[in-house]
């Protein structure tokens, strides 16, 4: 049976046992959630186990993919139509398509019945194809790599054996998504995902700030998720079937009403701006960065925040229909408007932060907001290329701030007050950090520029010409903030916990270190120290002293050894998924290079045939279309880089007079000094010159506006209901009262003995009235 | 057999039900008055499931004895939660939702 | 000939056994609602769900019947007599059971009582149960809980965890 389906299309184990890659980590979080504690290694070593095990099926499942498109490829050229031949619960014969040159690839789809009520069938299954294997392969990935940085980010923690567990549970509810067959099954990954980050934002939910970003969370994608719902409600009444490769088919069969596909298209859109942290919505990301930094850069960067890209691309054809994507020269839709705001003030916004994560948080936003464009526009292959390469370099600068801030700057994320001038002592970070900014610019030949140059390119090849400007315009902001949040980490001088001050009493390594929770038999030393910990006055004496305890039950002993300001590189578990990544964000590009031809991504994910798949003329590159982004994220980088240079070296020579004029007792005092300086004027000079006016219009809005809007419909229902009083209550209610005021009263005294407030009273009246009723309907029926 | 000995039957301890409900004040005793209507209205859904020869009303009747056993573990609760508090529970003097 | 007087004798014994339950029914029910005495009472309502049960069984409805007993009569009696002795309800004669407008009650029950007899006589006046009562098979029972109707199942379930979750947080004592 295998050989005779080989010569047609190849299927094989891997992808069609790919069902096995969410059931094994959900099984793990079983595991790791009874037995966890009782395992040598608290549990993670079972979640990790799992994870790599769903990375060998899933690396399996993407090799046997490839052999399968090209196998189908080979077909076509000899006349044959690419066709699954297992007889698939739902797998559907395509209708022949000769003559195309791109053949149809019939997805790898397995459905069970999972429950049946009165009639309706529900049914789980998997929906392999291009884009499922895509992100089964990175979720996979990330997952892993994420968890092994957590070992060490983690350890010690008081939940940690429920922090991997959470992880695991989070990466099953991805790939349940990713593979679901029909949007029920797609709901359910959905919000086991919408539960994994309310427990992983708030898992440090000791801190008040830390549950109510959690709630904030949940409850803001809350309101995107009744969209969903909706637009599957809609969808299934409309259709009748929950199956997405059904739901594809009938969206682009010509004769579907257009009204349906647009509301279900709005509704399923909705969800998306919650989950993918789009305009309205966005506010919850940055506050999710309250939770662990491997939380943020798993969930709320690379893969769960995608999961609204990736709905809007799985069900494409109602979008692309509902929303008449098609038209060129529409010039605008609800996708790529939603996309291009979101763009523009999250990176307005990613300049006012001091916090790195949360200008990687915006910076999250605003990529986002460029995948939302993409599809928006009609570029469907490089919006999920997008996701591709930006998961691997968002997820790399993400651990690079954890990195940052759990060996060099103590535990707090502050780039002004924290950081700086480390690149000489974390070389292997800093490496990494370089490499992931300059693909997430969109450097030419780092993988950021293949993705989302072709986004911008195809934006104005599909005739959306404002959005084009849009993206241009982003790209020249990225640049610009990424380069004001590398300065401020990396170069300048040494400040705050990294210059080994240890009394900024920052919050951040306040919990931190609370939550630092012994294992071990420390317990008395630790508590001892956390209790220094717990008030403001702890000296640089007894933060050494909880730092000697902190040492004690950490295993690594190279981790805070010496004068802790003076920060190493950090241990190897956290440097090591830091270089794989930070060479990924370099190398994923390559695989859809189209300066230099390579367009696999593109012919092993994209979906092919009329049928279940809008076919999409595709922009071709030309260095010259591409000059002006280039031109762009240079000019950012340049003009950025030239003023913190110039700055940067002025208060160097000052700071050399200083040192040289003055006794060095001094010149510590100085050196602050001119920090201040500094920063003061890197402010002026970027945040208020160029950037302040726009950010702060934008956090004015996203402040006052969107804010505003609760408090302007409470405002407007209390006003209303002023006027209310003061014109119709007061004149012409009270003039009919006061006439009718006798009669009123008479009946009120009347009818006030059955409000007796008596509970078996008003049960006669109930019962009265029913019987009465009834007496009253008999009576007229016969 | 007349469906209508189990219907009447129904309806009499229905109404003997409604009447326990209104008359007495003891909250236990009007929860007891609360399990004498479901059990009357759990007559009626087996009478007719038989007279149709449709399992339906088997399925219903245990539905409904499931929510009995809900609303008694709740009532009970509230029941228990209102003696603490005011050491009593009667439900006359219960009475703050006076209009 | 055997099968002829077994049709009229099984009609004619279940007349008079569904009239001596029903009896003992309706007076075990009357017994609820005008006993003096809490535990009394609840000692009717055992008399009753128990011959709610036989009349169950009386209309071939077994597993409901078993589970009648079951829940009613084991648990749900249980926990009303816990009720009982947990709110110190005086254990001997309570003149003060009925509130002060129970009178109420009659009318309203009494205009109830006549409306339904009146429409189930007039709607059902001689239609009779099939004769060969077969008992409902659990299998059936269970195909129709888990297939068209799981959905009411899964919301009961949710209801009865939402019922537990709510005694468990209106009883504690914090």
């Amino acid at each position: 049976m295998l050989a005779e389906t080989a010569a047609v299309a190849t299927s094989g184990w891997f992808l069609e046992h790919a069902f096995l890659i969410p059931v094994i980590p959900a099984i793990a979080f079983f595991v790791i959630i009874f037995f966890g504690k009782r395992m040598p290694k608290h549990g993670s070593e079972v979640g990790i186990a799992s994870m790599l095990a769903g990375l060998v099926l899933a690396v399996g499942a993407t090799w046997q993919w490839i052999q399968r498109v090209e196998s189908a490829g080979g077909a076509d050229e000899g006349g044959a139509i690419a066709r699954g031949m297992y007889g698939f619960a739902r797998g559907l014969v395509p209708q022949a398509a000769e003559g195309k040159a791109e053949p149809y690839v019939e997805p790898v789809i397995r459905s069970w019945t999972w429950w049946q009520s009165g009639g309706f069938e529900f049914s789980v299954g998997q929906h392999i194809d291009g884009l499922a294997v895509m992100l089964l392969l990175l979720v996979t990935f990330i997952s892993t790599l994420v968890q092994i940085f957590s070992l060490d980010y983690v350890r010690g923690d008081r939940r940690y054996t429920h922090f991997f567990a959470s992880l695991t549970l989070f990466s099953a509810g991805m790939l349940t998504m990713v593979l679901a067959e029909n949007t029920v099954q797609l709901i359910l990954g959905w919000e086991i995902m919408g539960l994994c980050s309310f427990m992983l934002i708030g898992h440090w939910w000791e801190e008040q700030a830390n549950s109510r970003a959690a709630l904030k969370a949940f409850f803001t994608v809350r309101v995107g998720d009744m969209g969903l719902l909706v637009g599957v409600a809609i969808l299934f009444g409309a259709f009748g079937t929950f199956s997405i490769q059904e739901t594809s088919r009938i969206a682009m069969d010509p004769a579907t009403s257009q009204t349906v596909l647009l509301w279900a298209a709005i509704a399923l859109f909705i969800a998306c701006i919650g989950k993918s942290g789009q305009f309205p919505l966005h506010t919850w990301l940055p506050d999710a960065m309250a939770g662990p930094t491997p939380v943020s850069s798993l969930l709320h960067s690379s893969t769960m925040v995608v999961a609204g890209v990736f709905l809007v691309a799985r069900m494409y054809p109602v979008f692309y229909n509902g929303f008449d994507i098609a038209q060129n020269g529409n010039s605008a839709n609800f996708i790529a408007v939603i996309g291009g705001i979101t763009i523009i003030i999250a990176a307005g916004l990613a300049f006012v932060q001091s916090d790195i994560k949360k200008v990687l948080a915006y910076s999250t936003v605003s990529q986002l907001g460029y995948m939302m464009m993409g599809l928006g526009v009609g570029a469907w292959t490089p919006a999920v290329f997008h996701i591709f390469t930006h998961a691997f370099f968002k997820c790399c600068l993400f651990l690079c701030a954890g990195s940052i801030s759990h060996t060099a700057s103590h535990h707090s994320f502050d780039m002004r007050k924290d950081m700086g001038g480390l690149r000489k002592r974390m070389p292997i970070t800093f490496v990494a950090w370089m490499v992931s900014t300059a693909a997430l610019c969109g450097v030419p030949f780092f993988s950021g520029f293949f993705s989302k140059d072709e986004i911008i390119d195809n934006a104005h090849h599909n005739g959306y010409t404002v959005f084009f400007v849009i993206g241009l315009i982003g790209a020249f902001m990225t640049t610009a903030y990424m380069t004001r949040a590398t300065y401020l980490t990396f170069f300048g001088k040494a400040r705050g916990a990294a210059a080994g001050h240890s009394d900024h009493g920052d919050d951040a390594e306040e919990h931190e270190m609370e939550h630092a929770e012994p294992l071990d038999d420390h317990a008395p030393v630790l508590a001892m120290a956390h209790a220094a910990h717990g008030h403001d006055t702890h000296d640089t004496h007894t933060a050494a002293v909880a730092h000697d305890a902190h040492d004690a039950h950490d295993s690594h002993g190279a981790h805070h050894k010496p004068a802790f300001g003076l920060a190493e590189e950090s241990p190897i578990l956290l440097v090591f998924p830091i270089a794989i990544l930070g060479v990924l964000a370099v190398l994923s590009g390559y695989i859809n290079a189209a300066p230099f031809g390579i367009e696999k991504f593109l012919e092993w994910v994209e979906p092919r045939g009329g049928e279940y798949a809008p076919t999409i003329d595709h922009a071709t590159f030309t260095w010259a279309k591409a000059m002006p982004s280039i031109v762009l994220v240079a000019l950012g980088f340049v003009v950025s880089l030239a003023i913190c240079r110039s700055i940067y070296g002025e208060a160097d020579s000052k700071l050399k007079g200083l040192t040289q004029r003055n006794a060095s007792a001094r010149a510590g005092y100085a050196f602050l000094a001119n920090k201040y300086y500094l920063d003061a004027l890197y402010e002026k000079v970027i945040v208020h010159g160029v950037a302040h006016p726009i950010a702060n219009a934008v956090n004015w809005v996203n402040q006052n506006v969107i804010d505003g809007i609760v408090n302007a419909v409470g405002k407007g229902g209390k006003g209303t209901g002023e006027w209310v009083y003061r014109n119709i209550d007061q004149t012409l209610v009270d003039g009919t009262v006061n006439g009718s005021g006798s009669v009123a009263r008479g009946t009120g005294g009347a009818l006030r003995p059955t409000q007796s407030g008596k509970v078996n009273q008003y049960g006669a009246l109930l019962f009265g009235a029913a019987a009465v009723a009834a007496l009253v309907l008999v009576l007229v029926n016969t | 057999m007349l469906i209508n000995n189990f219907l009447l039957l129904g309806a009499v301890l229905f109404c003997i039900g409604v009447y326990g409900v209104i008359a007495r004040k003891n909250a236990v005793m009007v929860l007891m008055s609360i399990e004498l209507i479901l059990n009357s209205v759990n007559i009626n859904l087996l009478a007719f499931s038989q007279l149709h020869g449709n399992v339906d009303g088997n399925t219903f009747a245990l539905y409904v004895i499931a929510v009995a056993a809900a609303e008694v573990g709740v009532g009970l609760a509230l029941v228990l939660l209102i003696y603490r508090n005011r050491r009593s529970i009667s439900l006359d003097e219960l009475s703050e939702m006076k209009g | 000939m055997n099968a002829v007087v077994l049709a009229s004798d099984i009609e004619v014994a279940q007349n008079i056994s569904f009239g001596i339950i029903a009896a003992i029914m309706i007076v075990g029910a009357l017994k609820v609602v005008t006993s003096k005495n809490v535990v009394h009472a609840a000692l009717a309502l055992v008399l009753v769900l128990a011959g709610a049960s036989a009349q169950y069984l009386l209309l071939a409805a077994e597993f409901v019947a078993v589970t009648q007993v079951l829940v009613y009569v084991g648990a749900v009696m249980v926990l009303f007599l816990f009720g009982v002795m947990l709110t110190r309800a005086k254990l001997g004669v309570d003149t003060e059971l009925n509130n002060s407008n129970y009178l109420l009650g009659v009318p309203v029950a009494l205009l109830m009582l006549g409306v339904m007899v009146y429409v189930l006589l007039d709607g059902f006046g001689d239609t009779r149960l099939p004769a060969d009562r077969q008992p409902v098979a659990i299998q059936e029972l269970s195909d129709s809980i888990f297939s068209p109707y799981l959905l009411p199942f899964w919301a009961l379930s949710f209801v009865l965890l939402a019922a537990v979750i709510g005694a468990i947080v209106l009883a504690r004592k914090d």
